[in-house]
């Protein structure tokens, strides 16, 4: 517990959020289908500040990539496997899934 | 427990096709008078198009805890002896099976029911994506289930604590109404209306 808090506040280093240095929660986020296609990632660390809603980070991560507007507002999130409302607050090592359109069957 | 029957549930990683005898078999049983199943299989055709092949993905874990829970919802349901469902990954080529569910029941309504039920829940909560492959192109489909559903998904964990398969009282309220049972809503149009007379 003690290491991961201290590699979060060094990484919190490059971040944006003013204040709550010290409280800050690493995440992991992964992509599927079109959302992987567009950000060209599988999966990524993100940190945030502590009290994060999944709405916050999925505004972080729109930042980062812009082209996840494309499929913003057709998609869904999942926190731990579990499908949330964006309004979820984020723990310290959760992962936050974000699921396109699905096309199943 | 109507939960002691046994449920597979298998997500086939690429290039195992999916033996339907192995899902039949599985959910034979002497004291069943019904085994009803689904099987999806890939069209050569998207509007005009000709497609060369689909690949699917899915979040597996996420995948098995939702049909875990679509399972459940339908023993809920319907009095059913055992579920299998089996969903393949990768590249499926045009004409195979890509999904497969086998329901067996006592009596036939049941199964049949269910297997309805599990392959609509399927297409509108788990996490599964294929893309189709065209000549000239590529492009993800959505299921028009899932777009219904989607503002739901969230809510209902936090309402009900079960997102996947929290469709079942929807699905149970249509299902009674039986033949004949539309005759009411005249207005939902011809392919719904009973061709009996009484």
């Amino acid at each position: 517990m003690d290491a991961i808090g201290t590699e979060n506040t060094s990484k919190n280093v490059d971040s944006t959020h003013e204040g709550n240095e010290n409280t800050s929660v690493e995440i992991k986020v992964l992509f599927f289908a079109r959302a992987r296609d567009v950000t060209g990632l599988t999966d990524m660390p993100l940190v945030v500040a502590s009290g994060s809603t999944a709405e916050n980070c999925l505004y972080e991560l729109m930042s980062k990539f812009p082209s996840l507007k494309e499929i913003s507002n057709c998609m869904v999130l999942a926190l731990n496997e579990e499908y949330i409302s964006e309004s979820t607050i984020v723990k310290n090592g959760d992962e936050l899934a974000i699921i396109p359109p699905i096309s199943g069957g | 427990m109507a939960d002691e029957g046994k449920n597979l549930i298998e997500i086939l990683e690429e290039s195992y096709p999916i033996d339907i005898s192995k899902y039949i078999n599985y959910v034979h049983a002497p004291q069943c008078g019904a085994i009803s199943t689904f099987s999806g299989t890939t069209r050569d055709m998207f509007e005009g198009k000709t497609v060369l092949e689909l690949r699917y993905e899915a979040y597996v874990p996420m995948a098995i805890r939702c049909l875990k829970s679509i399972c459940s919802s339908a023993r809920s349901s319907w009095i059913l002896n055992s579920i299998a469902v089996a969903h393949r990954l990768g590249p499926v080529p045009v004409g195979e099976t890509s999904v497969f569910i086998a329901v067996s029941s006592v009596h036939r309504a049941d199964s049949l029911d269910a297997c309805k039920f599990l392959i609509d829940e399927i297409k509108a909560t788990v996490p599964i994506w294929k893309k189709e492959v065209y000549s000239n192109g590529e492009v993800w489909k959505e299921n028009s289930e899932f777009l219904e559903r989607r503002l739901e998904l969230g809510k209902d964990v936090q309402e009900n604590g079960r997102a996947c398969g929290g469709s079942k009282v929807k699905v149970e309220a249509r299902d009674r109404k039986g033949c004949c049972g539309r005759k009411e809503k005249v207005d939902e149009g011809a392919v719904d209306s009973c061709t009996h007379k009484e």
